[in-house]
C-alpha cells in the first residue's frame, strides 16, 4: 500500500486558500465553511494514512513520495518529494486536528469581522505551508514551507490593519524571522557544497563523514533558524508582540504548531547533532535559558495572552532542551510538543472565549470571578491548567516529567533549571487562573460576561479531553517511544534517583509554586497594576529583551539617523523601526554621494576606474 | 581602370551565415522599415502600423531563435565576429520576450487621457505654447517603435559579439536609442531631459573607458577577437601591465552598463527621469544584455587571467550589493527605490559571476555560473517590467504619483493592484514560490560551490536588508490609512493589462515550476570561442 496521494494533504488547504483569496467577494457567503472544510478533509485523510501506516511493520513505515522534479542543474537535483513517516504523520495529525478545531472555533470568534473570508484564506494558507514544512523530504522544500508559514504568520499578526500596533508587531515578526531564515539558507547551501544535495536521506547518510567543524557549523546554522521560528533566546522578542493577532491565530500558529517548527527541525536533523557535541550543547543551553526566561516573563504579565505567550516560549524551551539531549530526549521533545499543542491551544482558545465575553479586554486585572458566568470555559481552561502543571494523570505530567528526568540524567545543573522552571510554571499559571476565574469580580459595569456560543465551546471541550487523555500516547505501553524509535532513535536515560522519587520531587516543587501563588493572589487584586519590585518590573519588561534590542541596535541607529539624515521623508519613515534606523543612518550618509551633478558622478567613475586598475595591478604584484 | 579593378578581383565576400543571424537581421530590418514608415505614411495610421511591425518583428525573431535553439548548432558567424552559441540564443529569447512586454507598455494610450507616455513633440520647449498645441492635436512620436527595435537589435548583438569592435558597435547601437527614449517623457519633461543628458554624458564617458580598454587589449594580443585574446593569454606573450590596464578599463565600461558600484550613479537619476515604460525596458533588457556581454568577455577572452581580476570583482560585487540594499532604504520615490533595488540585484548577479563555478573547473557540483546568471536574469526581468508597469497606473493630476508617501493605503483603494505589486516586491525579496527565490538560490549556490562563500554570506545579509525595504512598501500599502487626496488608480488598456499579466504569470510560474526554464538555461551550456 503506497501513500502516493499524500500530496493531497497539502493540496486541499492550498486550493481552498487560493479560492478564498482570489475569489473575491463572491465567496463571502460560504468562504468560512469552505475554509473550515479544507483542514477537516486533510485531517480525515491524515487519519486514514496513519492507520495504514500502523498496519505496516516498523521498518516499512517511512515512504518517500516523489511528485516531480523541481529543478536540476548539473549534479544538484531537487525533487518535489514528500516524506511520510511516523514523525511527519504525528505532525500532520496535530496540525490538521488542532487546526480543524481552531477553524471551527473561528467561525464563531470572527463572526462579526467583515474580512472573515480573508482570515480563513490566510489560515488555510498557513495549514498548507505548515504541512509542506513537515512533509518535505528535502531541506530546500522545508525552507519553502518555512517561509510560507512565516508569510501566513505575518499576514495574520497584522490582520487587524486598523491597529498600528498590529502592523508594527507583524513587521517585527517578519524581520526577526528573516534573521533566523539566514541560518536555514546558509545551512542548505552548505549541504549542497558538502553533500551535493539537501535531501534528508543524503544529508543523514553523509553526516557521519563530514568534519566536526562543519557538523558544528551546520548544527549552529540550523539552531539559528530554529531560534527564529520558535522564539528562543536571543530571537524571542517577536512572539509576545505577535499576540496582536486574533486569538485563534495565537492558538494555532503562535502556540500549537508554527512555533514548534524549530523543534521539528532539530529533531529531523538528528543525524547532524549526533556528530557534534558542541552544537547539541548549544541547543540545550538555548532551550534551558528560554524555558526559564519565558516562565519569568509569564509571571509578570497582566495581559492574559502575553502571559500565555511567555508560557509558550518556556514550554518550547523545554522541548528544545529535550531535543538537545540527543536520542535520550528526541521522543520526549516530540511527545511534549504534541501534548503542549493540545493544552496550550485549549488555553489560548479559552482566553479567546473570555475576551469574547469581556468586550475584547485582555487585562486580567479587569477579570475575576468569571467561573460562574463562563462555566464551560472555566472547566476546560482548568484542564489545560492541570495539564501544563504536570498533575497526573493529565497529559503534561507524562511529557514534562520525562524531560526533567532526562535533563537530570544528562547534567544536574540543567536538571535543576528544568525543575525550577516547573515550579515557576506552577506559580504563573496559578496566578492566571486565580486572576481570571476566582476572587471578586473586577469588571466594569457595562461589561456583561457570558458564555460563548456552542461553535466555540465544543472545540474547547474536545481540546480539554485531549489535555486529559493525551498522556495515553505514553503510558499505554510506551507507544510513542516504539512509534518514533525507528526514525529518531531512542536510548533509555538513567536519572540519578529512581523515576518515582523524581516524580515526587517534581510534584513537590509544583505544589510549592501553587501555594506561593495562592498566598499572593487570594487577596484582592487592584485594577491598576502596582509599581512592583525591581524583579517584577524586570519581568514585565520582557527581561529587558526589547530594551537590549533598543540599546544595541535601535538607539545607535536613531542617533546616526538624527545626525545624518535630513527629515525629508518623515511621512514614510514613520514606519521605520530600529534596525532600519541603523541602516537608514548609513543609507542617508551614502545618499549624500547622490548629488545629482553629472560632474561628481563622472568623478566617482574616475575614482572607480583608478581603483579597478590599481586593484588589478596590486593583485598581480602581490 | 584595370589597376582599380584588380584588388576587387582578389576580394572574397565574407561568409555570412544568414540562417543563424536571421533573428538579428529581422529586428534590424524591421527597424529600418519603421523609419521608412515614419517618412511615408500619414500620421493617423502610424501608431497602429508601427506597433504591428514591431510586434511582428519581435515575435518572428523569437520564433527563429527558438528554431535555432532546437537545432542545437553552435557556431561563430560572420567570420568569427558574432558567436551564435547557447547562452547567446537564450539571451536573445529572453530579450525578445521582455521587449515584447515593454513594447506593449510603450503602446499604452488609455491611461493618460488617450495619449501615450511619450512627449508629443520632443523639440517643443516644455510648458510652451507649441507643446500645448501639439498635445491638443494629439501629435505623437511614433519613432519610439523603430528606436526600440534598434535598441533591441543592439542588445542582441551585444550579447553575442565575439569581437571587441563588434561589442563596441553594438553597445552604441543600443545606447543611442535609449538616450533618446529617456528624454521623451510627456510629463515632467525637464527631469526627463535632464536624465537623458546625464545618461548620454556618462554613457559617452564610460564608452571612452571601454574603447581605451579595447585598444590596450589589442595592444596586448594583436587581435580584437575574444578567442584570439584568450590564445594570447595562454601563450603569455606581451606586457602584463597593458593586459591588466586593458582588463580594468574594459571592465569599467561594462560595469557601467550593468550598474555596478561605483559606476552606478547614473542609475537612480535616469530611472527616475525616464518615462516609466522605458525605465522598465532599461532595467530589464539593458541589464540582461550588459551582463551577458560582461560574462562573455571575462570568461571567454580573459578567463585565463581570472585570478587577476576575480579579487577586484569580489570587491565590486560586495560594494554593489551593500550600497544598493542600504541606500534603497531611505529612498522616497518608488522609481528610485526600484533603481537601487536593481543595483542590489546586479550585485547578486555579480556574486554568481565571480563565483566562477564552471563546468570542468573541478570545484563545482551543481549549477554553473553562466546558467545561474542566465536564469536569474529571467527571474529578475519579468517582475521588474511588471513592477514598472504597475507604477504607470498610480496617478494623480500631475501624472504618475511616484513619491512613496503617495502610495500609503493603496491596498485599501485597489487591493488587486497593490496585491500584484506586493507580489513583485516579494519576488525581489526572494520569498519562496516566487521567481526571485529560485533565482537567488541559483546564483548563491553557484557562488557557494565556486568557493566564494564570503560573498554569499554578504549576499544573504544584503538580501535581508533588501527584504526590509520591500516589506516596508507592503506595510505602507496595506497597513497605512488612505489619505483623502490619495492618487487614483488608472484603468489600464489591454496593453498594460497584458504586460502586467505576463509579468505576473512568469513570476508565478518561475517560482512554482522553475524546472523547464532552468533546464533551458542549463542546456544553453557555456560560451564558445
Amino acid at each position: 500500500m503506497s501513500h502516493e496521494l499524500t500530496w493531497l494533504l497539502v493540496a486541499v488547504p492550498a486550493v481552498s486558500a487560493a479560492i478564498l483569496l482570489l475569489g473575491g467577494k463572491a465567496t463571502n457567503a460560504w468562504g468560512h465553511l469552505l475554509g473550515t472544510l479544507a483542514p477537516v478533509i486533510s485531517f480525515a485523510f491524515g487519519v486514514v494514512l496513519f492507520f495504514q501506516m500502523r498496519g505496516h511493520g516498523s521498518e516499512e513505515r517511512s515512504e518517500t513520495v516523489r511528485l516531480f522534479e523541481w529543478f536540476s542543474v548539473g549534479s544538484i537535483k531537487v525533487d518535489f518529494t514528500l516524506l511520510i513517516d511516523p514523525l511527519s504523520i504525528l505532525f500532520v495529525l496535530l496540525i490538521t486536528g488542532v487546526g480543524s478545531l481552531i477553524h471551527i472555533y473561528s467561525i464563531g470568534y470572527m463572526e462579526h469581522d467583515p474580512r472573515r473570508r480573508r482570515f480563513f484564506g490566510y489560515l488555510n494558507l498557513f495549514i498548507a505551508s505548515m504541512l509542506l514544512l513537515v512533509l518535505a523530504a528535502d531541506y530546500l522544500l522545508v525552507f519553502v514551507g518555512w517561509e510560507g508559514v512565516g508569510l501566513a504568520s505575518y499576514l495574520l499578526i497584522g490582520f487587524w490593519q486598523h491597529k498600528n500596533s498590529a502592523a508594527v508587531a507583524a513587521k517585527k515578526a517578519f524581520v526577526v524571522n528573516r534573521v533566523g531564515d539566514i541560518g536555514l539558507s546558509l545551512a542548505v547551501m552548505s549541504m549542497w557544497a558538502l553533500f551535493g544535495s539537501s535531501a534528508f536521506s543524503t544529508v543523514n547518510a553523509g553526516a557521519e563523514h563530514v568534519s566536526s567543524t562543519w557538523a558544528t557549523l551546520l548544527g549552529l546554522m540550523l539552531l539559528l533558524a530554529a531560534c527564529g521560528k520558535s522564539a528562543q533566546v536571543p530571537l524571542q522578542s517577536w512572539l509576545l508582540d505577535a499576540m496582536e493577532g486574533p486569538t485563534p491565530v495565537s492558538a494555532l500558529i503562535h502556540a500549537a504548531t508554527m512555533v514548534t517548527a524549530g523543534v521539528y527541525l532539530v529533531v529531523r536533523s538528528h543525524a547532524i547533532y549526533e556528530v557534534t557535541d558542541a552544537a547539541s550543547t548549544a541547543v540545550v543551553i538555548v532551550g534551558t535559558v528560554t524555558a526559564l526566561a519565558g516562565a519569568i516573563i509569564g509571571c509578570a504579565k497582566d495581559d492574559i495572552k502575553k502571559a500565555l505567550a511567555g508560557s509558550t516560549m518556556s514550554q518550547i524551551g523545554y522541548m528544545m532542551l529535550a531535543a538537545g539531549l540527543g536520542p535520550a530526549g528526541y521522543v520526549f521533545a516530540i511527545f511534549h510538543l504534541l501534548t503542549h499543542g493540545f493544552f496550550k491551544a485549549n488555553m489560548f482558545l479559552g482566553a479567546g472565549s473570555v475576551m469574547h465575553g469581556m468586550n475584547d479586554d485582555v487585562n486580567m486585572r479587569h477579570y475575576g470571578a468569571l467561573r460562574t458566568p463562563m462555566k464551560i470555559t472555566f472547566a476546560t481552561f482548568a484542564f489545560g491548567y492541570l495539564a501544563i502543571l504536570g498533575i497526573p494523570p493529565f497529559a503534561g505530567f507524562f511529557s514534562k516529567d520525562k524531560i526533567i528526568e532526562a535533563a537530570f540524567a544528562d547534567n544536574t545543573v540543567i536538571g535543576l533549571c528544568a525543575l525550577l522552571g516547573a515550579g515557576i510554571t506552577a506559580f504563573y499559571m496559578t496566578r492566571v487562573m486565580l486572576m481570571t476565574f476566582f476572587g471578586k469580580k473586577r469588571w466594569a459595569d457595562d461589561v456583561h460576561p457570558h458564555e460563548s456560543p456552542a461553535v466555540m465551546t465544543w472545540p474547547l471541550i474536545i481540546l480539554a479531553a485531549l489535555s486529559l487523555g493525551g498522556g495515553a500516547l505514553y503510558f499505554a505501553g510506551h507507544w510513542i517511544v516504539d512509534w518514533l524509535e525507528p526514525i529518531v532513535g531512542h536510548e533509555e536515560h538513567h536519572p540519578p534517583v529512581s523515576a518515582l522519587v523524581m516524580t515526587l520531587i517534581t510534584l513537590a516543587v509544583v505544589a510549592v509554586g501553587i501555594v506561593i501563588a495562592v498566598l499572593k493572589y487570594r487577596r484582592d487584586i487592584p485594577r491598576e497594576a502596582p509599581a512592583g519590585s525591581p524583579v517584577t518590573v524586570f519581568a514585565r519588561r520582557d527581561l529587558y529583551g526589547d530594551a537590549l534590542n533598543e540599546a544595541v541596535l535601535m538607539r545607535p541607529g536613531q542617533y546616526l539617523t538624527r545626525t545624518l539624515v535630513w527629515l525629508d521623508n518623515r511621512g514614510v519613515d514613520g514606519l521605520v523601526n530600529g534596525l532600519a534606523a541603523l541602516f537608514g543612518g548609513l543609507s542617508g550618509r551614502l545618499r549624500r554621494f547622490q548629488t545629482g551633478f553629472v560632474r561628481s558622478y563622472a568623478l566617482s567613475m574616475v575614482f572607480g576606474a583608478a581603483f579597478v586598475v590599481v586593484a588589478l595591478l596590486a593583485v598581480r604584484l602581490s | 581602370m584595370s589597376a582599380m579593378l584588380l584588388p576587387l578581383a582578389d576580394f572574397t565576400a565574407p561568409k555570412i551565415e544568414y540562417n543563424e543571424l536571421a533573428p538579428l537581421l529581422v529586428v534590424f530590418g524591421a527597424a529600418c522599415v519603421g523609419v521608412l514608415v515614419e517618412a511615408f505614411l500619414p500620421r493617423p495610421l502610424r501608431h497602429l502600423v508601427q506597433l504591428a511591425i514591431t510586434v511582428v518583428a519581435v515575435v518572428v525573431s523569437g520564433v527563429l531563435t527558438g528554431i535555432l535553439m532546437n537545432g542545437k548548432k553552435e557556431l561563430l558567424a560572420a567570420q568569427g565576429a558574432i558567436s551564435v552559441d547557447g547562452p547567446a540564443l537564450f539571451t536573445w529569447l529572453i530579450l525578445l520576450a521582455l521587449s515584447l512586454i515593454s513594447v506593449l507598455l510603450f503602446a499604452e494610450r488609455s491611461i493618460d487621457g488617450g495619449l501615450s507616455a511619450f512627449a508629443g513633440q520632443a523639440a517643443a520647449v516644455p510648458g510652451s505654447e507649441a507643446e500645448r498645441e501639439g498635445t491638443a492635436a494629439r501629435i505623437e512620436h511614433t519613432e519610439i517603435f523603430p528606436l526600440t527595435l534598434f535598441a533591441v537589435g543592439g542588445m542582441m548583438l551585444f550579447a553575442a559579439s565575439n569581437d571587441l569592435l563588434v561589442l563596441f558597435v553594438a553597445l552604441e547601437v543600443f545606447s543611442l536609442p535609449l538616450y533618446l527614449l529617456c528624454g521623451l517623457a510627456r510629463r515632467r519633461r525637464l527631469i526627463s531631459q535632464e536624465a537623458a543628458m546625464k545618461y548620454f554624458l556618462l554613457g559617452a564617458f564610460s564608452s571612452a573607458f571601454l574603447l581605451f580598454g579595447i585598444a590596450l587589449l589589442y595592444g596586448y594580443a594583436g587581435t580584437m577577437s575574444l578567442g584570439g585574446i584568450a590564445d594570447a593569454l595562454s601563450s603569455d606573450t606581451g606586457s602584463d601591465t597593458i593586459l591588466l590596464a586593458g582588463t580594468g578599463l574594459l571592465g569599467v565600461g561594462l560595469l557601467f552598463k550593468v550598474g555596478g558600484v561605483p559606476f552606478h550613479s547614473w542609475t537612480p537619476d535616469v530611472y527616475q527621469g525616464a518615462p516609466t515604460p522605458v525605465t522598465g525596458f532599461m532595467a530589464a533588457c539593458t541589464k540582461i544584455a550588459a551582463f551577458v556581454g560582461l560574462m562573455r568577455v571575462f570568461y571567454v577572452a580573459l578567463g585565463g587571467s581570472r585570478w587577476d581580476w576575480a579579487p577586484m570583482m569580489w570587491i565590486i560585487a560586495i560594494l554593489t550589493m551593500v550600497v544598493g540594499s542600504i541606500v534603497a532604504i531611505t529612498q522616497t520615490d518608488v522609481k528610485r527605490m526600484l533603481a537601487y533595488s536593481s543595483i542590489a540585484h546586479a550585485g547578486f548577479l555579480l556574486t554568481a559571476f565571480v563565483g566562477l563555478a564552471q563546468a570542468g573547473s573541478g570545484v563545482h557540483n551543481g549549477i554553473t555560473s553562466t546558467q545561474a546568471v542566465l536564469f536569474y536574469l529571467v527571474s529578475y526581468g519579468f517582475p521588474t517590467i511588471g513592477a514598472f508597469a504597475v507604477v504607470t497606473l498610480v496617478r494623480d493630476a500631475g501624472g504618475e504619483a511616484t513619491h512613496l508617501s503617495r502610495w500609503a493605503g493603496l491596498g485599501k483603494k485597489s487591493p488587486l493592484l497593490a496585491g500584484i505589486f506586493a507580489f513583485f516586491l516579494l519576488s525581489f525579496a526572494g520569498i519562496p514560490l516566487t521567481a526571485g527565490f529560485t533565482g537567488k538560490w541559483a546564483v548563491f549556490s553557484a557562488a557557494w560551490t565556486g568557493g566564494a562563500w564570503p560573498l554569499v554570506v554578504v549576499a544573504v545579509l544584503s538580501s535581508l536588508v533588501a527584504a526590509f525595504f520591500y516589506v516596508r512598501v507592503i506595510v505602507l500599502m496595506f497597513f497605512s490609512d488612505l489619505p483623502a487626496d490619495a492618487p487614483d488608480v488608472a484603468l489600464p488598456g489591454w496593453q498594460t493589462t497584458s504586460a502586467v499579466a505576463l509579468g505576473l504569470a512568469a513570476t508565478v510560474v518561475l517560482g512554482l515550476v522553475p524546472g523547464p526554464v532552468l533546464d533551458l538555461a542549463a542546456r544553453a551550456g557555456e560560451f564558445i570561442r
